[in-house]
C-alpha cells in the first residue's frame, strides 16, 4: 500500500517539476510549485501513517508546510504583481536579466 | 659641572627635542618663537658642548678615548651587538664644539636672512633636524650608529637645499645631491658588511684570549682600531678593499672627485644652510669618518694612497675650476671642495709613526669650519643686499657695507694662509706634514693649490668690495642687520685667533700602546716661506688682475686661452659627462631594453593570463542566458545526477 502512496506523489512532484519548466505564465509556475510542495506533504503524511503509525510527527510537520506554502504563495503572488505592474506581462521567458 | 660628563646625550638631544616641538606645535603657530626656540636649544647644546670640550681637555687624561653614555639598540648575539651611544675623545670633543658653534651662528644669521621668507618656521625646523643628526654623527662610538646618522645628515641636506620647492633647479640641485651621496653610501655600507663580518670572525678568535676585545663588538670603533685586531684583519687581505668602500662613502659626502659634482649645485639652498651643512659640517664628515678610522686606514698603506691622491687631485681640480666661476657662492662652493681635498691628503700623507698629517687635518677642518662659514655668511650678506649671486654685477661695496667687507677681508686673508690668521696655521702644518713625510708631489700640489685659493679668494673679494658698482642693484645696498652681523664678528673673531691653539697638544691618533708624539712643532721655514709666498703670489696676481677699474687685462688673458678657458669654465664638463653617461648610455642603451622587457614581457605575460582568463569566461557565461526557466532545468539536472551518483556508489 505504501508504494501506491509514493508513487502517487512522485507523479504529483514530476507534474510540478513540469509545470516548473515548461509554464510560461508566471502564475502556472506558482501553482507548479504548490504541487511539489504538495507531494513533499503528502509524502510525510504517508510515512507518518504507514511507518510510525503511534506517532504524529509527520502530520504535525504538514501543517507546517501548508502553512509556508500560504505564506510562499503569498510573497510569490506579491513579486508577480509588482512585475506585472512594471512589465504588464507575467510571461517569464519576457524575463532575461538574471544574468551575469 | 660633572652632569655633562655623566649624561652628554643632552648635547643631541636638545636639536632633537626643539626638531620635535618647533615642527609640529610652535611652527604653525608662530614662526618667530619658532626661530627663538630653535635658536635657544642649539645654543644650550653649543654651552654644554664647549663646558664638555673645556672638562675634557683640561682632565686628568684628555687623550683618552671613553664611552660615558650608551645603550643596546640592536641584538644580534655576542660580539656582535649594535649599541647607541656617545663617544668622547679628542676629535669628538672638538667636532661637538666646531658643529654647535657654527650651527648656532648660522641659526642666528638665519634670522635676519631668511627674514621676510614664507617657510621661516620650516627653515628653522631642519635645521635643528640637521643639528642633531650631525650630533648624533659626529659621537658614534660604532660605524653602524654613523652610518645610521650619515643618512639622517643626508635627508636634512636634501631637505634644506630643495628648501626654494617652487624652484626647478633646487628640486634638481637637491635630488642630485641625494642620488650622488646615496650612490657613494652603497659602498659605504657594502664596506661596513664587510668589516662587520671580518670583525666578528677576528672578534671570536681573540675574544677568549683578550679581555678588552671580548668586551667590545664587532662593529665600536674601539675594536676596529685595535692594533692586536687590525694586524689580524690585515692578514684576511680584505681590509684595504674595505677600507676603501668606506671611503667611497666618505667621498660621496666630502665630494672627492669623482662625486664632487654635486655640492656646486647644492649652493641652490640657502646661503646659510650652504655655510652650515656645505661648508662648514656636513662635508667634512668624510674626513671626520676616515680620520676615525685613520689606525685602520694606517694598517692598510694601499687605502691611504687612494685616499692622499684623490685628495690632492681634487684639491687642484677645483682649485682650477673655482678661478673661472662667477657665482659668488659656486667659487665658495669649489673652494670648500679644494679643502676636503687638503684635509683628505693630509690625512692620506699621515700614518701612525707620524701623525703630523692628521694632527694638520682636523686642525685645519677646524678652522675651516670657521673662515668658511664667514664667507658663506659674509657672501650671503652681500646677496642679501643686491639680489645677485653673480660677481659681475657687485662691485663697490665696501663703502656701502663697511663690517661685512672688513669680515669677508679677514676670511679671504685666513683662507688664503696670511699670517697671523687661522688658515695660516693650518695649512702650514698640512704641508709640514707633507714635506716632512717625503710626499713631494703633495707638497708641491699643496703649494700651488695655496696659490690659486689665495688668488680665487682675492678675486671674488676684489670683484665684490672694490671698483665701482656695475648694476643699479648695488647702489641700493646697505649693511645687514645686526643680528647678522654679529655671527659675522664672532665668527671674524675665531678665523683670525682658532690658528693659535696649539692643536698637537690635543688631537694626534689614540693609540693604545705607548703614548709618543712630538708634541709641539716648530715652524718649519722651508714651508712658512713658500707657503707665505705662494699666498702672496696669488694675492698679487688677484690684485694685478681684478683690482683694476677696468679689465681689460683679465679680458686679454681670457682671450688668449680662449679654449682652455671656456673648458674651465665649463668645470672640464663634468656635468656634461654624467648626464652624458646616465642619459644617453645608461637610460638608453641599459634603462631603455630592461623597461621595454618589463613593458612588454613581464607585463605582456601577467596581461596575457588575465586575458585567457577573461576570453574563456566568457564562453562560461553563455550558458547563463537569464531565463528563469533554463535555470530551472540545470537545476534539475543537477539534482538527478547528484542524485544518481549517490545511489551509485550506495550500491
Amino acid at each position: 500500500m505504501l508504494i501506491s502512496w509514493v508513487l502517487v506523489s512522485l507523479l504529483l512532484f514530476s507534474l510540478g517539476i513540469y509545470g516548473v519548466l515548461t509554464r510560461r505564465s508566471a502564475v502556472g509556475l506558482l501553482i507548479s510549485v504548490e504541487l511539489m510542495l504538495n507531494a513533499a506533504a503528502l509524502n510525510l503524511v504517508v510515512f507518518n501513517r504507514f511507518l510510525f503509525a503511534s506517532r504524529m510527527d509527520g502530520q504535525i510537520l504538514t501543517i507546517f508546510v501548508i502553512a509556508l506554502a500560504a505564506a510562499e504563495v503569498l510573497i510569490g503572488m506579491a513579486i508577480l504583481v509588482m512585475l506585472f505592474r512594471r512589465k504588464k506581462s507575467v510571461d517569464v521567458t519576457q524575463l532575461s536579466q538574471l544574468k551575469h | 659641572m660633572h652632569m655633562i660628563l655623566n649624561s652628554p646625550w643632552i648635547i643631541p638631544a636638545l636639536p632633537l627635542l626643539s626638531f620635535i616641538i618647533v615642527g609640529l606645535f610652535i611652527r604653525p603657530l608662530s614662526p618667530k618663537i619658532a626661530a627663538v626656540v630653535a635658536t635657544l636649544s642649539v645654543g644650550c647644546s653649543f654651552l654644554l658642548s664647549l663646558t664638555l670640550a673645556w672638562l675634557f681637555f683640561t682632565g686628568p687624561n684628555p687623550s683618552q678615548l671613553s664611552i660615558p653614555w650608551s645603550f643596546e639598540w640592536l641584538r644580534f648575539q655576542p660580539g656582535l651587538n649594535i649599541q647607541m651611544g656617545f663617544l668622547l675623545d679628542p676629535i669628538s670633543a672638538m667636532m661637538l664644539v666646531v658643529v654647535t658653534s657654527v650651527s648656532f651662528l648660522v641659526h642666528l644669521y638665519s634670522m635676519g636672512y631668511m627674514h621676510d621668507d614664507p617657510g621661516y618656521g620650516r627653515f628653522f625646523t631642519y635645521l635643528n633636524l640637521f643639528t642633531f643628526s650631525m650630533l648624533g654623527l659626529v659621537i658614534s662610538p660604532n660605524i653602524f650608529q654613523m652610518y645610521v646618522f650619515w643618512e639622517l645628515v643626508g635627508v636634512s641636506s636634501f631637505l634644506l637645499i630643495g628648501f626654494y620647492y617652487e624652484k626647478p633647479s633646487a628640486v634638481a640641485a637637491s635630488k642630485k645631491a641625494f642620488i650622488v651621496t646615496r650612490f657613494a653610501d652603497l659602498g659605504f655600507l657594502v664596506g661596513i658588511l664587510l668589516l662587520g663580518f671580518l670583525g666578528y670572525q677576528v672578534q671570536q678568535k681573540l675574544g677568549s684570549s683578550d679581555s678588552l676585545i671580548a668586551g667590545l663588538q664587532s662593529l665600536d670603533f674601539q675594536f676596529l682600531t685595535h692594533p692586536t685586531v687590525l694586524s689580524e684583519l690585515s692578514n684576511t687581505g680584505f681590509l684595504a678593499i674595505a677600507l676603501v668602500l668606506i671611503y667611497i662613502g666618505a667621498a660621496g659626502k666630502s665630494a672627492m672627485f669623482p662625486l664632487h659634482i654635486w655640492l656646486p649645485d647644492a649652493m641652490e639652498g640657502p646661503t646659510p644652510v650652504s655655510a652650515l651643512i656645505h661648508a662648514a659640517t656636513m662635508v667634512v664628515a668624510g674626513v671626520y669618518l676616515v680620520a676615525r678610522m685613520f689606525p685602520a686606514f694606517s694598517t692598510a698603506p694601499s687605502a691611504l694612497e687612494v685616499v692622499s691622491w684623490i685628495g690632492l687631485f681634487t684639491s687642484a681640480f677645483a682649485a682650477i675650476i673655482a678661478c673661472t666661476q662667477d657665482d659668488i657662492k659656486r667659487v665658495l662652493a669649489f673652494s670648500t671642495l679644494s679643502q676636503l681635498g687638503y684635509m683628505m691628503f693630509s690625512l692620506g700623507v699621515a700614518n701612525l709613526e707620524h701623525p703630523l698629517g692628521y694632527t694638520a687635518s682636523m686642525f685645519h677642518l677646524f678652522t675651516h669650519a670657521f673662515f668658511k662659514a664667514l664667507l658663506f655668511l659674509g657672501a650671503g650678506a652681500v646677496i642679501h643686499a643686491v639680489h645677485t649671486n653673480d660677481v659681475w654685477d657687485m662691485g663697490g661695496l665696501r663703502k656701502k657695507m663697511p663690517i661685512t667687507h672688513a669680515t669677508f677681508l679677514i676670511a679671504v686673508l685666513a683662507i688664503a694662509g696670511v699670517w697671523p690668521l687661522a688658515g695660516f696655521f693650518s695649512k702650514d702644518e698640512i704641508l709640514t706634514a707633507a714635506l716632512e713625510g717625503g710626499h713631494y708631489v703633495h707638497f708641491i700640489g699643496g703649494l700651488a693649490v695655496a696659490g690659486l685659493t689665495a688668488f680665487y679668494m682675492a678675486r671674488i673679494y676684489f670683484l665684490t668690495f672694490w671698483g665701482k658698482g656695475r648694476t643699479k642693484a648695488t647702489d641700493h645696498a646697505h649693511e645687514a642687520p645686526f643680528v647678522m652681523l654679529l655671527p659675522l664678528l664672532i665668527l671674524s673673531v675665531l678665523s683670525i685667533s682658532a690658528g693659535w691653539i696649539p692643536f698637537a697638544q690635543y688631537i694626534h691618533p689614540l693609540v693604545q700602546s705607548a703614548q709618543e708624539h712630538s708634541g709641539h712643532h716648530g715652524l718649519n721655514w722651508t714651508v712658512v716661506l713658500s707657503g707665505s709666498s705662494m699666498a702672496a703670489i696669488g694675492l698679487l696676481m688677484s690684485w694685478f688682475l681684478y683690482a683694476q677699474n677696468d679689465f681689460n687685462r683679465v679680458n686679454n688673458w681670457i682671450s688668449n686661452f680662449q679654449g682652455l678657458y671656456q673648458v674651465i669654465k665649463k668645470k672640464f664638463y663634468f656635468d656634461e659627462i654624467y648626464l652624458f653617461i646616465t642619459h644617453k648610455i645608461i637610460f638608453r642603451l641599459i634603462a631603455g631594453p630592461i623597461a621595454w622587457f618589463d613593458r612588454h614581457a613581464v607585463d605582456g605575460s601577467v596581461n596575457l593570463t588575465g586575458d585567457a582568463v577573461q576570453k574563456s569566461s566568457s564562453i562560461i557565461t553563455l550558458i547563463q542566458t537569464g531565463q528563469l526557466q533554463t535555470y530551472g532545468v540545470w537545476f534539475v539536472l543537477g539534482t538527478a545526477v547528484t542524485l544518481i551518483f549517490f545511489w551509485m556508489t550506495l550500491l
